[in-house]
């Protein structure tokens, strides 16, 4: 069976001592509480879109206890989409090292991935695992709120 | 010595309130969620959070910030919410302290939370720290007139005693407080006032996500978060329970009492949630002009109503 379908029941799932077993409090803890925050580079906007799909009801992330933030301070999972220009990469750069670490950082869509349709433009300063350590890539122009929701269930299982 | 200690830090002080109150954070997710038509969060979500910040995450300290009153500012936050937890909770459970005038020391220990957020936000350095900061000063100038005048109508109305202990048995079993129609107008105002204190949404614009991104909380992070985030879960727990003291005759923790303590509590929590997300944000303006003006007006009305025997 699906270790990872574990995540979409509540506390009383039955994979609750198992899994806690398996990681420890901490990482266990820290994986049952992600909070998001988005950093949209340069991208055409359809990527933002379906993140903040992921949001509502019909999708609705916080049954993970995922939770979006304003403050990157509060934040354990970095966002990126969109291609990363020759503006944007020293704010990237900031931005993560704000970061209170361990964050996790995820490039979603084809541009945040490899550059997509904007790799060949003369701004493109790289995508983003050339600047920032990237854990995991949701690809997709623009991924479907199934497929982010997918590829974070495969982080949490990891 | 030994039970004082036992009554601040395990029942019904810091332990139980912040069991008790993260457990009603997760109701309020909860409904939340309900009223969106979402799912929602797992039971023990407020706690996932607490020891995350709490354990796993690193606490920065701004650059530009002063550091000591900026580490300090949320344990002294955690202090004042659970002394004043505390103080609500023995008289309430029935156990006389025999400390008169607890009602005032009462409302002072529950202004220190805020106070403190604000010393905590201007200490960090960060200007939009600094606009959250001004913003819930001007929000506690503006609703602690009115709660006050709240305090003062129920004080008239049990016969001028000053403490929470007669306070709660100045209430006979027939007529709460809540029954009388002064009691209904008070009890409005209370809940306005609790709101704003909580921080709740038409009166949160001190920590406004969408325009000043956490405003006073921006630069925590790691364990000073989670204290702030423990600060939270008890006042969400100690203010509805202050509010039943106050109107619904207390609780009654014997047999099926304690069926209706959970009840009331819940009741109070629901209200709070329900006006959360019936509401958008108001201006910091528009709300200094409802507690100022309105507010103050129906618990003055209510004063006089009182002296007239109503
Ligand atoms: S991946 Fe596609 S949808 Fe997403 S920002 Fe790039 S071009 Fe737009």
């Amino acid at each position: 069976m699906d270790e990872s379908a574990g995540y979409y029941c509540d506390c009383f799932d039955i994979f609750w001592v198992l899994k806690f077993k398996k990681l420890g409090f901490k990482e266990f803890c820290f994986k049952k509480s992600l909070f998001l925050f988005h950093f949209g580079g340069a991208s055409c906007n359809n990527c933002d879109i379906e993140i903040l799909d992921c949001l509502t009801p019909r999708y609705d992330v916080e049954r993970f206890g995922m939770q979006l933030v304003g403050s990157v301070r509060h934040a354990d999972v970095l966002l990126v989409n969109g291609s990363i220009n020759k503006k944007d990469k020293p704010r990237l750069l900031e931005i993560y090292n704000q970061a209170p670490k361990p964050i996790i950082v995820v490039a979603i869509g084809a541009c945040g991935c490899t550059g997509g349709i904007f790799a060949e433009g003369n701004t493109f300063a790289g995508p983003v695992d050339k600047i920032i350590p990237v854990d995991a890539y949701i690809p997709g122009c623009p991924p479907k709120p199934e497929a982010i929701l997918a590829g974070i269930v495969k982080l949490l299982s990891k | 010595m030994l039970k004082d200690l036992f009554y601040y830090l395990i029942y019904p002080g810091f332990l139980f309130v912040a069991v008790a109150g993260g457990l009603l954070s997760f109701f309020d997710r909860k409904i939340t969620a309900w009223v969106q038509f979402r799912k929602g969060p797992p039971l023990l979500q407020p706690f996932y959070d607490f020891f995350k910040l709490l354990l796993v995450k690193e606490t920065i300290i701004p650059a530009k910030g002063s550091r000591i009153t900026f580490l300090l500012a949320p344990v002294f936050s955690l202090f004042g919410a659970t002394v004043s937890s505390v103080l609500i909770f023995l008289p309430l459970l029935g156990i006389k302290t025999g400390f008169t005038g607890d009602v005032i020391v009462i409302f002072y220990l529950l202004t220190i939370p805020s106070l403190t957020y604000i010393i905590g936000a201007l200490a960090s350095g960060n200007p939009f720290a600094s606009v959250g900061a001004s913003r819930e000063m001007k929000l506690v100038v503006s609703y602690e007139l009115s709660f006050l005048l709240v305090l003062i109508a129920l004080i008239i109305k049990s016969d001028m005693s000053i403490s929470l202990y007669d306070i709660i048995n100045a209430q006979q079993p027939a007529n709460a407080f809540i029954g009388s129609i002064s009691g209904v107008i008070l009890f409005i105002v209370a809940i306005f006032c609790l709101q704003a204190k909580l921080g709740l949404v038409p009166f949160d614009m001190a920590e406004a996500e969408t325009e000043i991104t956490h405003g006073s909380f921006i630069e925590y992070s790691g364990s000073a978060y989670a204290l702030i985030k423990l600060t939270k879960y008890i006042m969400l727990f100690t203010l509805p329970a202050f509010i039943i003291a106050l109107f619904m005759r207390g609780i009654n923790l014997e047999g099926i009492g304690i069926l209706w303590a959970i009840l009331k509590v819940l009741a109070v929590v629901l209200i709070l949630t329900l006006i959360r997300n019936t509401n958008p944000r108001v201006r910091i303006s528009q709300a200094m002009r409802f507690f100022f003006v309105w507010m103050n007006l129906l618990a003055i009305i209510a004063i006089v109503l009182i002296f007239f025997g109503y």
